[in-house]
């Protein structure tokens, strides 16, 4: 078995001991008690990925009771236990199997709790925040520099297409989750992010443009 | 939005607008968490070796939230024996 990178002085995840990635892999890879042993502490390392994940997200959710969060954790382990199996054939041993594991369990409970959190809100698509941004500049310079910049930018928002403006102020004005948004827009995290590098781009090119900035600074 | 943004108007901005230059998507950022943590943990000058990567966790709050997590859980973790 081939050492993936960086995994020899790395902190590694405890599974089974002495496990190694592709042992893992052939233990879930076969059938009967052996395979069940291996999905049982398999799904017991996602479910503390995912409590691991929930208790450093609550505190920005105080809404959420106990109750719900671990429903949300056990929920995550088991979607997380799904797509590893489902994809059992993509892992290539480069990294430790048990940190390629926990990041299906920790995408899931994020992303769980972001739309549990949001569920029944509606989705800001204004850009009221815009004043706020200047008034919370500490000096009287920084407030007028930060207006300018800001009245700049604000108007190249006005360009943007319908969609890319929407993407931006939810996303970068009104801090809406990518994935709670994705939902709501029946698309992927991966298309909205797409429209939002599309939108920033065309928003540093036009400031540089305007000359705000250093030279090149926000190409 | 406005109760975690930097004073600084100019990081205001920075912080709108993203990172300049290439990055990767969430997709492709997702594929290489794992391998992207270890290399942290082992010291390894990550924003050299995968400047895409970095330059997308410097622009997409959800997936840096993701990172953090994956590379605090992993460091709570036992190391596994040699």
């Amino acid at each position: 078995m081939t050492e993936p990178p960086g995994a020899g002085a790395a902190a590694g995840v405890a599974g089974r001991p002495g496990t190694v990635p592709q042992e893992w892999v052939s233990r879930l890879s076969c059938t009967g008690a052996e395979r069940d042993v291996a999905v049982a502490e398999l799904h017991d390392l996602l479910l503390r990925a995912a409590r691991f994940e929930i208790r450093r997200r609550r505190v920005a959710f105080p809404q959420l009771g106990g109750a719900d969060l671990d429903d949300l954790a056990a929920q995550s382990a088991d979607d997380a236990l799904m797509s590893i199996l489902r994809r059992l054939g993509d892992f290539r041993g480069e990294s430790k199997f048990t940190t390629w594991a926990c990041k299906f369990a920790i995408v899931e409970a994020g992303a769980k709790l972001r739309k549990h959190a949001w569920r029944g809100r509606e989705i800001p698509l204004t850009s009221a925040v815009w004043p706020t941004l200047a008034d919370e500049a500490p000096s009287p310079h920084q407030h007028a520099e930060a207006h300018d910049l800001l009245q700049a930018l604000r108007e190249e928002v006005g360009r943007l297409t319908a969609l890319q403006r929407q993407v931006f102020v939810a996303i970068a004005l009104n801090d809406v989750p990518i994935d709670v948004l994705a939902e709501r827009m029946s698309t992927t995290r991966g298309a909205i992010y797409k429209t939002l590098h599309d939108a920033r781009r065309k928003l540093r090119a036009a400031l540089a443009a305007r000359g705000l900035g250093a030279a090149g600074e926000w190409r | 939005m406005s109760g975690n943004m930097p004073a600084d108007p100019r990081r205001t901005v920075e912080r709108l607008v993203g990172p300049a230059g290439p990055e990767l998507g969430c997709d492709e950022c997702f594929e290489l968490q794992d391998t992207y943590v270890e290399l942290e943990l082992a010291g390894a000058p990550v924003a050299d070796q995968m400047p895409l990567m970095s330059a997308h966790l410097a622009g997409c709050s959800a997936c840096r939230d993701d990172h953090d997590s994956l590379l605090a859980f992993v460091r709570t973790q036992p190391a596994e024996p040699a």
